[in-house]
């Protein structure tokens, strides 16, 4: 049984003018332990994804459809206090930007201690002691003295290892991870992946990883969902999609991306850019920017479909297989 | 009767800021602290060509092109451009100087007016050096402009917020282009785009540099973006350049540990199964730097001397300069370097278990 489950989740901003679909249909299982990327462009609906699951939306979004699973029960419709055990205690969170997930009026050992004593019976000293354990455990040098160190007093790679030490500190069955790794330099990035990953192992948490960089998700997600104009347009085991891509917009992506050797200066590049949600085009969303849009492709929504694990939604890819 | 001069030329360019805390004990001669952003830094950029600079957040990557542009008053003989002492030009020859070099920043959506018309932000530089008078001519060079970057006519007429991020780095590109300079500072031009804008701009910068025979400073924390634009790179680490020379060699063969550990710590897309190692240790305080070679508290073959003893830039074996006292002794070589990179590539095993 999934984890986590979204049924053909639709995500609606309901404004004056009428109703933006910021996810469409998004359908996503996640087994436990296991790593799912979802990546995307800005305005693909990645984060939206993330948030829809933990009743995080931006008001005045909602969900207008589908159902959202934790271990096999509704998790989408519960009730603001409800939804307040699970978040924490069962899906853990990390977010891009580690100094506003942290209270800079507090220190860390009282921001890990609380977090431990919401959601575990536990008493003072041993979510002290506990809180002690996950500092050593993520990495932080001289853990003891951290403790009473304020958010401002660490740089932004220690920051983001607290912020990884919150997450697990209630031992989740889930990590939703968003753009963990986007504020960080090149090589902290490189110490902060391989961290959660050996975290996430040992502690058998399954994760949703968003984020922009395909070469993160090459390096760390066993699955990899594809998402585009709030739809999920390719989906398939990591080596699939990234080797064998089939959908033009993930071949496009990858293209695009500089490589380190490579002999051509040019890059292949897509024409134009996302849509914005409030003129998604109708049909396949990507066919104004496809080099390969027949008539048909503005007509009809295309489904995921394909052979196996490794499914994508591009009406002419599969005549082509 | 020698080769000719290259068009920039930086030579121990440095810049300091006063950290010290504004008191009065500070004035009457108290303890002064000051952050060395760039700390004596030496390269040159040939005419037509693309130099690129990395370097992680903090290393000072930008207050270098902020001092080639003239945001910062470099120091005398720091910068030459075209043979010129950049500090010695005052008054109408800084301006002559000023439209030759033009910039584009990084945010798009802080670096353009939000109050003004797309046209207007072209004409800007053309009307500061009054290169054209108003009407037919100058309207006709910003239709040219808008079509030299991929723009309509019509999108002069609209305002910055009707743009998308890509469309308004090409419309700072359109600007910078609008003064005719020969040299363009490009810092971090592509850091706030997606994947697929940031190739449609980068290839913009490539084929225009091919129409114009423009010169670019390209600046940049993606490796991988440097080595799609660059001729030559630098490699800067707490305001210092530990490695330059051709781009092929110091990205394919680098000669300075750092280099090659930033190389290593770039998540790579095609490699799949490769366990990525990371740089231990942090970017030191600017404030306080490591004594002796700055890299020395994260470097593996740091030894007494790297603790003491600042390196100099020395041409390698690989035909790079690099700043490495273990590499200038001969107990480092880029060879090891690159073996040691490959065997982490190979034979690790992949970093999530599957169940």
């Amino acid at each position: 049984m999934a984890l986590l489950e979204l049924r053909s989740v639709r995500v609606e901003f309901p404004n004056r003018w009428g109703t933006l679909v910021a996810l469409d249909d998004v359908s996503l299982e996640l087994a436990p332990g296991e790593t799912l990327g979802v990546v995307g462009e800005s305005g693909a609906g990645k984060s939206m994804t993330g948030a829809a699951v933990m009743q995080l939306l931006p008001p005045p979004a909602r969900i207008a459809a589908g159902e959202i699973l934790l271990e096999g029960r509704r998790i989408d419709d519960l009730p603001a206090a409800a939804m307040d055990k699970i978040r924490g205690r069962r899906i853990g969170a990390i977010f891009q930007d580690p100094l506003t997930s942290l209270n800079p009026l507090f220190t860390i050992g009282d921001q890990i201690e609380e977090t431990i004593r919401t959601h575990l019976p536990v008493g003072a000293a041993e979510a002290r002691e506990r809180a002690l354990n996950l500092l050593r455990e993520v990495g932080i040098p001289a853990p003891a003295q951290r403790l009473s160190a304020y958010p401002h007093e660490l740089s932004g790679g220690m920051r983001q290892r607290v912020v990884i030490a919150l997450a697990l500190c209630a031992e989740p069955s889930v990590i939703i991870a968003d753009e963990p790794t986007t504020a960080l330099d090149v090589s902290i990035q490189a110490q902060v992946i391989v961290l959660l990953k050996r975290l996430c192992r040992q502690h058998g948490t399954a994760v949703l990883l968003i984020t922009h960089d395909m070469g993160i998700i090459a390096e760390t997600a066993d699955r990899v969902a594809v998402m585009y104009a709030g739809r999920v347009i390719e989906i398939g085991p990591v080596d699939d999609v990234v080797r064998r891509p089939c959908h033009p917009y993930t071949k496009g992506l990858m293209a695009a991306i500089p490589r380190l050797h490579r002999s051509e200066r040019r890059l292949e590049q897509i024409p134009g850019a996302m849509p914005s949600l409030a003129d998604i085009p109708p049909g396949c969303a990507f066919h104004p920017r496809c080099g390969m849009a027949v008539e048909n492709c503005s007509r009809k929504v295309p489904g995921l479909h394909g052979r196996g694990l490794h499914r994508h939604a591009c009406a002419l890819a599969a005549e082509a297989t | 009767m020698d080769a000719p001069h290259p068009l920039l030329e930086v030579r121990g360019l440095a810049r300091h800021f006063d950290v010290s805390k504004r008191s009065l004990r500070s004035l009457f001669g108290g303890q002064r602290k000051f952050l060395r952003a760039v700390d004596g830094v030496d390269f040159a950029i040939g005419r037509g060509t693309t130099f690129g600079l990395v370097g992680e957040s903090g290393c000072g990557k930008s207050t270098i092109a902020k001092c080639v542009v003239g945001l910062y008053a470099p120091a005398p003989r720091s910068i030459r451009f075209d043979g010129l002492d950049v500090a010695e030009q005052v008054g109408p020859a800084a301006k002559r100087l000023k439209r030759r070099i033009q910039m584009v920043y990084q945010d798009p959506y802080s670096s353009l007016n939000p109050r003004w018309r797309v046209r207007d932000i072209i004409a800007e530089p053309i009307r500061v050096h009054r290169l054209l008078p108003e009407g037919s001519q100058l309207r006709q060079r910003v239709a040219d402009l808008l079509h030299c970057v991929g723009l309509g006519e019509g999108d002069g007429a609209k305002f910055p917020h009707e743009f998308s991020g890509g469309q308004r780095q090409r419309i700072a590109i359109a600007r910078a282009l609008s003064s005719d300079p020969e040299f363009i500072v490009c810092d971090e031009p592509t850091s706030a785009l997606d994947v697929s804008v940031q190739a449609q701009i980068l290839n913009l910068m490539i084929d225009l540099q091919r129409q114009f025979g423009l010169t670019y400073l390209f600046i940049s924390h993606n490796l991988a973006a440097v080595a799609a634009v660059s001729d030559a790179v630098g490699v800067m680490y707490l305001g210092r350049l530990v490695e330059r020379g051709p781009a092929r060699a110091v990205l394919g063969q680098p000669g300075h540990p750092y280099t090659s550990m930033l190389l290593e710590a770039v998540p790579d897309v095609d490699g799949g199964s490769r366990e990525r190692r990371a740089i231990d240790g942090e970017l030191p305080n600017p404030i306080s730097p490591p004594s002796g070679c700055a890299f020395h508290p994260r470097c593996p073959h740091a030894n007494e001397r790297c603790r003491r003893e600042q390196p100099e830039l020395l041409t390698s074996a690989g035909g790079t300069d690099v700043a490495c006292h273990a590499i200038a002794e001969g107990r480092l070589s880029a060879d090891m370097l690159t073996a040691s990179r490959s065997a982490a590539t190979t034979g690790t095993e992949r970093g999530w278990e599957r169940s």
